[in-house]
């Protein structure tokens, strides 16, 4: 096969040192700036509001439907056992160190990490960004740091919030629709549920994972090759990747928790 | 108002002709293998208007970018008020910058912001100025191009160019030394063809600037061009006032000043020769 070409192999290394150096030369200008920026809060109070608050319909709407999914399955298995009363703690357990952050952000990619690319990567090819930096003013402090700041914050806000809605779904199945014992939902979740290990380890995950979507949505819109078809592909990118990632990381930080 | 970055300031002898403002010397720059300027040499005399003009491809928009510090020449020296743009670090870059305006052809304005907020934009992020110190400013930026009145506008609501006014506006917002204009004239109307020209005439003359445009538009261009700099194949083709330029006996500026479709510009793309596409029109198709 002509790709095993020792070149094409040393080519191909060369290329992805080159992406993966200009990818953390970039996290650490995002990282640098992030005292400053807080001098700037309205910047990143601005892109709060926007990757956050309209994020919030799909957040809920999905958490309420999980909830209720979780609350049938759960109810499903546990009657088996004679143990429907732990209905309560096991969806919460299920959502707060797993699927809370993970499929919150799965959503947040889908949702505010393409339209994050999206803006970068046409700002990048209506000149908007040259044009910034010929006014002397830095586009990655100006318009990704903010972002980038907003993206991080804004993670496990979405979470908790997926989460909580969640378990209101889990509550309207499992007690007012299948007859579980109210008392039982809430004591068992209130008695099960350990602050620090189960819902801190979601908040690190989701805080992790907020790193981790918007920074690869911004890299992708700032990398982003200036035309329509480069601003589609690297959108695509986003999707693919920042997915990949939530994924893989989820397990190592569960396999992490797990193991402290 | 802005700093100005150390060592920019020149004593001045009035019996001296006063340094170029921005100079090229012996510049070469390419994009991977392919060369687009070869060896350039020039000056931008201070206080005029300075056309680029030349074939499309032909490097101008590159010549504007190296002044600005967005591309590093690989050989010579690109000199900004007498100091290597190649030699500053980010922070004489940028300060370099601030004495800098520049016109994009789309004019890039930013599309979340109005109209006022668009000029207003440099002087938030560089000066200490109140915000009705800044209204007053961007009216008065805003009046120069005559549109005081869309400042409620946004970018998507404006003509292609009142949108190019408008970033000429904030392009003067801090009071640049040189204005770079990119095709400042392309998809115009004639009227604001006219109204743009004219414009950048007058705030060359009135605020004192020096001026540097790149443009296809020979008949506009050379109306308000002192200097005219022709760029061909990665060099200078021909440099003069406009008068000079007009009479060149150089095939290839005879043909760009008199719009000639074939010439030492070809029409065609190099390619296979058209027998070898079409066959021998006289011994029928091979």
């Amino acid at each position: 096969m002509s790709w095993w070409k020792p070149a094409d192999v040393g080519f191909a290394v060369r290329s992805h040192l080159a992406n993966l150096g200009y990818g953390a030369k970039l996290f650490m200008r995002l990282l640098g700036p992030g005292a400053q920026i807080m001098r700037r809060f309205s910047l990143v109070r601005d892109q709060i509001h926007f990757l956050g608050n309209y994020s919030l319909a799909i957040i809920g709407v999905s958490g309420l439907f999980v909830g209720f999914v979780l609350g049938l399955q759960m109810y499903y298995a546990l009657q088996r056992y004679g143990s429907s009363e732990a209905l309560g703690l096991l969806v919460t357990l299920s959502l707060v160190r797993e699927l809370g952050p993970v499929v919150a952000a799965l959503l947040f990619t889908g949702r505010a990490g393409t339209s994050l690319t999206a803006e970068i990567g046409l700002m990048k090819a209506d000149e908007q960004l040259s044009a910034m930096e010929m006014m002397a003013v830095d586009p990655v402090q100006r318009i990704l740091a903010p972002r980038f700041w907003a993206g991080v914050i804004t993670m496990p806000l979405l979470a908790a919030v997926f989460s909580a809605v969640g378990i209101m779904g889990g509550y309207v199945v499992g007690v007012l629709m299948l007859g579980v014992d109210p008392g039982a939902f809430w004591g068992q979740m209130q008695g099960g549920v350990d602050v620090w290990r189960d819902v801190g380890n979601g908040v690190i995950k989701s805080i992790v994972f907020g790193f981790t979507v918007t920074f690869i949505a911004l890299l992708q819109g700032y990398a982003a090759q200036p035309t329509p078809e480069g601003v589609s592909r690297a959108t695509t990118r986003t999707v693919v990747t920042a997915s990949l990632a939530v994924l893989g990381l989820d397990f190592l930080l569960t396999a992490m928790m797990f193991s402290i | 108002m802005p700093e100005k970055a150390p060592g920019f300031f020149i004593e001045m002898d009035p019996a001296t002709p006063p340094q170029p403002f921005a100079e090229f010397r012996d510049v070469t720059f390419g994009y991977g293998t392919r060369t687009i300027l070869d060896g350039v040499s020039f000056t931008v005399p201070r206080g005029k208007v300075t056309a680029l003009m030349g074939a499309s491809g032909g490097g101008k928009t590159t010549v504007l970018r190296l002044i600005g510090g967005q591309q590093r020449a690989q050989r010579g020296e690109v000199l900004f008020d007498g100091q290597d743009v190649g030699k500053f670090d980010n922070a004489a870059l940028y300060l370099a910058r601030r004495r800098m305006g520049m016109l994009f052809q789309s004019g890039a304005l930013f599309t979340d912001m109005t109209v006022f907020d668009n000029v207003a934009f440099p002087l938030r992020e560089h000066t200490q100025l109140s915000e009705a110190l800044v209204r007053d400013v961007v009216l008065m930026k805003l009046d120069a191009v005559g549109l005081r009145g869309a400042r409620d506008l946004m970018p998507s609501e404006v003509s292609g160019g009142m949108a190019r006014r408008v970033a000429l506006a904030r392009a003067i917002a801090l009071d640049p030394d040189l204005v770079m204009y990119d095709e400042p004239f392309a998809g115009l109307d004639p009227i604001s063809l006219g109204t743009a020209a004219r414009l950048i005439r007058q705030l060359n003359d009135t605020l004192g600037l020096t001026s540097i445009i790149v443009s296809h538009d020979l008949e506009e261009t050379f109306r308000i061009a002192d200097h005219v700099i022709i760029l061909a194949n990665g060099s200078i083709a021909a440099q003069g006032t406009p008068a000079e330029v007009r009479e060149s006996v150089d095939p290839l500026v005879h043909q760009f000043v008199n719009a000639l479709p074939d010439g030492p510009v070809r029409f065609h793309y190099p390619g296979v020769s058209i027998e070898d596409d079409f066959g021998n029109v006289e011994g029928g198709r091979s």
